[in-house]
Formats: C-alpha cells, sequence, structure tokens
C-alpha cells in the first residue's frame, strides 16, 4: 500500500483506522487491487512514474460521515481528492490531481432529496447519475425533462461542478449555470449552503439563486475549496412538441451571415435547442442535416490540397455540382403551432442569405412513443446515453480502437469570422505538431455567447505516444492562448498548463485563488492541484 | 501517430456531421438504464447485466460496445455478449475490472463484486455444461 506524501505510516493508518470507523471496513479501499480501480482510465500518462494515482478511498454514505472523514484528514494531513460517479473519462474519471492522495467516492450518497415538478428542480446527492435521475422522473411521471451531457453515467452534479454541457434550451445547457443551491462540507467539517440555503428553513433554496451578499457557489466549481454534498439543478418542463428544420447556404463564405442569423435567433429565443453546424460538401454525407453527395475522385484530389476548404477550386466544385458548403439543423421545443411559426420565421431570415434552401426535419408530439425514443439522439430529449463512447471504439471503419481520450476544447467567439480564424492556426499548428489536420471543423458544443472547438486526443498504452500527445496538447494550448482562446475545462494532466494561460496581470486571478484556498483549506487537504491550485505547501514544488 | 488520425478524424468527422430537503430523501439503485429492469421470469444476473451492461452491449442503436465486438468478430462469435457460449466467469471479471480500449474498468462502488458475481453467472449460462 502506497502512503500520502508527507505522510508518516503510522498517521496514515490511524487515519484509515477511523476512517472505517467512519464509513465501515467494507468502505475503505486500501488493496492494490481495488484501489487501482480508481486509476484514470483515460489517464494521459497510463503506466508512467508520473501517473496520478490514489493511496487507498473511502466511500461515505451520507453527510455526517462526509465531515467525519474530512475531520479526520484535517486531522492527520491526509490529501483527499473528491469525485461523485467518477465517471468524467477525458477530464480525469477518479483518479486525483495530487498523486498519492485518499479518493473521497462519493458514489454511494445516491439519493434524490427533493424534487418538484410544478417548480421544475431537483435536489440531489453527489452519487445520482443522469440514468438514474432519468429513471426516477419515468418512475414518478413526472413531465420533467433533464439536460443531459452525452455520457449519461455522469452525474448532475459533477457535471455542473466541472461545468459541463448538454443540448436543450440555452438556459439549462450549461450545467453550471443550471444549478441553483448547493451544500458544501469545509476542510475544518463545518456545513455550509449558498444562496437561499444559508436561511434556515428557506422555502426557495432551489428556486432563487444568488441569496442575499454575495454569491460564492462559482468558487466550488473546477476548484478545490470544499466537498460539495448537495445540489440544486432547475430541470426543463417537458415541452408540448418538437420540431426540427436544416437551412443550407452554398458558398463558403456564407459561414458567417449563416452564423449571426442562427445567433440572433437563439438569442432572440425563436430557436432554443443547441443548433448544429454541419457542411453537405465536406462531409459527403453528413450525420447532422442533410448530406452532399458521397465523395468522387475529383472531390477526394481537391481535399487533398493544402488549406483545401476555401480553395476556388475546391468553391467551383461546389457550385458546379449544386452542393451546399454549409448547414444548420435547428430544435425547437414548444407548442407545435408555435414551433412551426418560429421555424416560418426563420426561414424568411435565411433568406436572406442567396440560394439558402431548407429542409424540414423530425416533428414529434412530446412524449416521445418508445419506438421513437431508440431512434432519436437521445440527449437532445433528456435522455442520457452511451452512444458517445463508439468515438475512438473499434468499428468497420476504425480497427483500431484508442484507449481513450482527452478533449482540447478551446472556447472561441460565436461567429463565422472565429471559425474561420480558428481553423486556419489549428490547421497551421497541426502540421507544425505533425498531427493530422481536418479538412475543416465546426464547433461542437454552443454556449450562448460563444463556439467550443472541440479536438479529440488518443489515448494509448505506448508512453511515446503520449508524451508526444501530451507535448502536442500543450502546445495547442499555449497557441491558442496567443490568439486569445481558452480551455473551458481539461484533464488533470494538462490543468497547471491551463491555468498559466489565465495570466492577467501576473496571475492575478490564480493568486486571488491561491488566497482563499490557505484561507477556507489551510493545511491543504481538499483536492490538491486540482484546476492548478496548490496549497501553500505544495505550491512551489508543484506549479 | 496513426491512431491519433484515426481519432482526430473521427471528431471532424462528428464537428461536421454533426429547510433543506427532507434529510433522508429517496435512495437511487444507480445503474446505466433508462427503464427500471424486472427480474421476474429471467436468469440469475439479467437484472445486473441490464443495469450496468446493456448501455453499451445491449441491442439497439448506439451501443458501442456491441458495435465494436461486431467489428471485432465480423460474425465469428455473436456481436451481443448475452449470446455467446464461449464465456467463463473469469474473462468477464477481469473485463469489468480491467477495461478493454475505449472501455473503462468499474470500482466497486459502481459494480460490487456481488453483482460482478451475478453478471459472471448471466453471460455463462448458455455455456454446455
Amino acid at each position: 500500500m502506497r502512503t500520502p506524501p508527507g505522510v508518516s505510516q503510522s498517521d496514515f493508518a490511524e487515519a484509515l483506522r477511523q476512517f472505517e470507523a467512519v464509513v465501515g471496513k467494507e468502505w475503505v479501499f486500501t488493496s492494490d487491487e481495488d484501489v487501482a480501480l480508481y486509476r484514470d482510465a483515460y489517464s494521459p500518462f497510463w503506466g508512467e512514474a508520473d501517473e496520478l494515482v490514489a493511496s487507498a478511498a473511502v466511500a461515505p454514505d451520507g453527510v455526517e460521515q462526509v465531515q467525519a472523514v474530512v475531520r479526520i484528514a484535517n486531522q492527520y494531513r491526509i490529501p483527499i481528492y473528491a469525485v461523485s460517479t467518477g465517471k468524467n473519462l477525458g477530464y480525469g474519471g477518479s483518479a486525483p490531481v495530487y498523486s498519492g492522495s485518499v479518493v473521497l467516492d462519493l458514489k454511494r450518497m445516491n439519493r434524490i432529496l427533493d424534487i418538484d415538478e410544478k417548480n421544475a428542480y431537483v435536489l440531489v446527492e453527489p452519487g445520482v447519475s443522469y440514468f438514474d435521475l432519468y429513471r426516477y422522473i419515468q418512475e414518478k411521471g413526472l413531465k420533467l425533462w433533464v439536460d443531459v451531457p452525452d455520457p449519461g453515467w455522469g452525474s448532475p452534479m459533477g457535471n455542473s461542478l466541472d461545468r459541463g454541457g448538454g443540448y436543450l434550451m440555452p438556459q439549462y445547457r450549461n450545467h453550471f449555470d443550471a444549478h441553483c443551491g448547493m451544500e458544501v462540507v469545509l476542510a475544518n467539517g463545518e456545513i455550509i449552503r449558498t444562496g437561499m440555503g444559508a436561511m434556515p428553513g428557506a422555502k426557495t433554496w432551489q428556486q432563487y439563486k444568488t441569496g442575499f451578499g454575495p454569491w460564492v457557489d462559482g468558487i466550488f466549481s473546477q476548484s478545490n475549496f470544499g466537498v460539495v454534498t448537495k445540489l440544486g439543478v432547475w430541470l426543463m418542463p417537458e415541452p408540448d412538441s418538437y420540431l426540427s428544420g436544416t437551412v443550407t447556404v452554398p458558398k463558403y463564405d456564407d459561414l458567417a451571415p449563416l452564423v449571426e442569423i442562427m445567433t440572433w435567433l437563439e438569442d432572440t429565443r425563436a430557436t432554443n435547442g443547441m443548433p448544429f453546424l454541419g457542411s453537405p460538401l465536406l462531409s459527403g454525407g453528413g450525420l447532422v442535416g442533410p448530406g452532399g453527395p458521397p465523395r468522387d475522385q475529383e472531390l477526394l484530389a481537391l481535399l487533398a490540397k493544402p488549406n483545401a476548404s476555401s480553395s476556388p477550386e475546391l468553391q467551383q466544385y461546389a457550385e458546379k455540382k449544386g452542393v451546399h458548403y454549409w448547414s444548420c439543423t435547428f430544435s425547437f421545443y414548444g407548442p407545435a403551432k408555435a414551433n412551426e411559426a418560429n421555424w416560418e420565421f426563420a426561414k424568411a431570415k435565411f433568406s436572406a442569405i442567396p440560394g439558402a434552401k431548407f429542409v424540414d426535419g423530425e416533428s414529434y408530439k412530446l412524449p416521445l412513443t418508445p419506438e421513437q425514443r431508440e431512434k432519436v439522439h437521445k440527449p437532445q430529449f433528456g435522455i442520457p446515453s452511451l452512444a458517445m463512447f463508439s468515438i475512438g471504439a473499434r468499428s468497420e471503419t476504425n480497427p483500431t480502437p484508442t484507449d481513450g481520450h482527452v478533449w482540447f476544447s478551446p472556447i472561441i467567439p460565436r461567429t463565422g469570422e472565429a471559425i474561420f480564424e480558428a481553423n486556419r492556426v489549428f490547421s497551421e499548428a497541426c502540421r507544425e505538431l505533425g498531427l493530422p489536420a481536418p479538412v475543416f471543423s465546426l464547433p461542437t458544443c454552443f454556449w450562448e455567447r460563444s463556439f467550443i472547438f472541440l479536438y479529440g486526443f488518443p489515448i494509448t498504452h505506448d508512453p511515446e505516444t503520449n508524451k508526444k500527445n501530451r507535448a502536442s496538447f500543450q502546445r495547442l494550448v499555449k497557441i491558442a492562448a496567443e490568439h486569445g482562446w481558452g480551455e473551458y475545462r481539461t484533464a488533470p494532466a494538462h490543468q497547471g498548463a491551463v491555468a498559466a494561460t489565465y495570466s492577467f496581470n501576473n496571475h492575478a486571478l490564480l493568486r486571488f485563488h491561491e488566497t482563499l484556498k490557505d484561507a477556507v483549506d489551510p493545511n491543504g487537504i481538499i483536492s490538491a492541484g486540482r484546476y492548478g491550485i496548490w496549497p501553500k505547501h505544495l505550491r512551489e514544488s508543484k506549479s | 501517430m496513426k491512431t491519433a488520425g484515426a481519432l482526430l478524424a473521427v471528431v471532424a468527422f462528428l464537428t461536421l456531421s454533426a429547510p433543506g430537503a427532507a434529510a433522508q430523501g429517496e435512495r437511487i439503485a444507480s445503474s446505466w438504464t433508462v427503464a427500471t429492469v424486472s427480474g421476474q421470469g429471467q436468469p440469475k444476473g439479467y437484472v445486473e447485466y441490464q443495469k450496468f451492461c446493456s448501455a453499451c452491449h445491449g441491442e439497439g442503436v448506439g451501443r458501442p460496445g456491441t458495435l465494436a465486438l461486431q467489428a471485432k468478430y465480423k460474425g465469428a462469435q455473436p456481436a451481443l455478449l448475452e449470446k455467446r457460449t464461449d464465456l467463463n466467469a473469469a474473462v468477464v471479471k477481469a473485463f469489468v475490472r480491467n477495461g478493454d480500449t475505449i472501455m473503462p474498468f468499474f470500482r466497486k462502488t459502481e459494480i460490487s463484486d456481488a453483482d460482478l458475481d451475478a453478471i459472471a453467472a448471466y453471460l455463462t449460462r448458455n455455456n454446455k455444461q
């Protein structure tokens, strides 16, 4: 058994004994076999000496047990690392950022504490997964939807605190924005409740976010200032109907007005589901929206040239074949007649782009029938799924599967011009780094005022390949920062490098985080290193 | 870097196409299924298999485990694990606790040893005695 760094064997043994007294022997994991299950399955350091690993794990089953464990850890200076369902694959999984920490595994805390159909909110514990919450709502027959991320086995709490996103209306799509109230155990074992929860007997903890005075919820996301044990989440009342529609536009330069109109429509709520940008021309078939014809030899030859996506030859090809460059597929949630009227309104707006064409998409009266549920893209209907894991998996077209992935995911402005610039910059960077550059990339996730630009890096079990990919990843982080684009979230292997790019005024924000850390967790026991925030005693050696 | 190319290409393709509440609350028996699973009339381990494995290894659209095994065996073995007759308990447990390619391994707070015994029993039920 490994001992946490800086902790004596006798102190560790005593702390583990006391952990067992709190949670039961069965829920303290110390054997190599059990602790190995807390490795990050998608670790960019897999099998290397630098891999981030736990020394042990402890799994409490209630807030009182969390308090007791934290107090013991504080007494013996044991570094602990909190995870909810531990399924944040691609962003660290259940492994600690500070190697040798004891994982505080909150999976057993799986209670739905309160749910309100009329006011559309829920209060959950950390171990409740999206699947669990969805199933609970179905069993109770509640007319509520959960905005789910692609992998449904994560938790509303973990995904919100790591600031993930989904697909539904804008006010739910950003999962941290959609939370309302939290309960947090601090490093000294004390409990605080945020927002209205600070008032004993408050009637609106999950209905009014900010309470009175400073709104501190943000400091408990992507951080290590406490252990969140309850989280309120706003749910979407089940809409009456769903409609989708796609617009296509013919020319390369049409992307800019396409995005501008798309954004205006969403910001005025004429559309309200997450839009999808696509390219009938470049995708040669298109999973989203109408695809173009299969790629012929002429097209393949054109796409093989440098800067293919904007070449005059490709634009001539598109014109000659009558294949449109770009598409945008919209989702409308609401009354059927309103959806139809909004789609007609969108068509009228896009008609300002010469040559724009429209394709009516799926139309459903909700709730979906079981047959419909099987065939739709589930997260767009608030249905959890694991279909996302087909990425990198073995398939007919991918005979050599990867061992995981991490995402390079900078935030860029929500404009067509920014998409062009990001493609130019990252294509050049890919050439410099010897990475295969996609012909063109479109944003995958749409926040209300920005895009997430997403590149997947494979994880392998070959240390040399992983080493090269880590270096390439961090080079991309720097290149992005030089252009004013920052990562929204990243794996522990890269959190320090990304935090270093948020360096305005000599890293004033990071220094502020460190001041907070020293004040609320003076012994630095909670999730050391998470998102680049190290406690005082490790700051020099780790930063 | 061939693999890197494959993944980047896949992603590129996708991007182109596509008072406090009551202290007790209601405890949820965790699983990765959208529907409640009933074990009535089903063999041992059916419920656990549906709860923990079917989201990837079940039948239907968007099951990456089934698609991967289809690509691996190309019909030489059933892509659906439930239809296999050649698995043994040790192999089932090794995959769940060690993972394979994109499939991660699972902690005991997710899939307990008892759950895993049941899953192994289910996936070996068709073996010739």
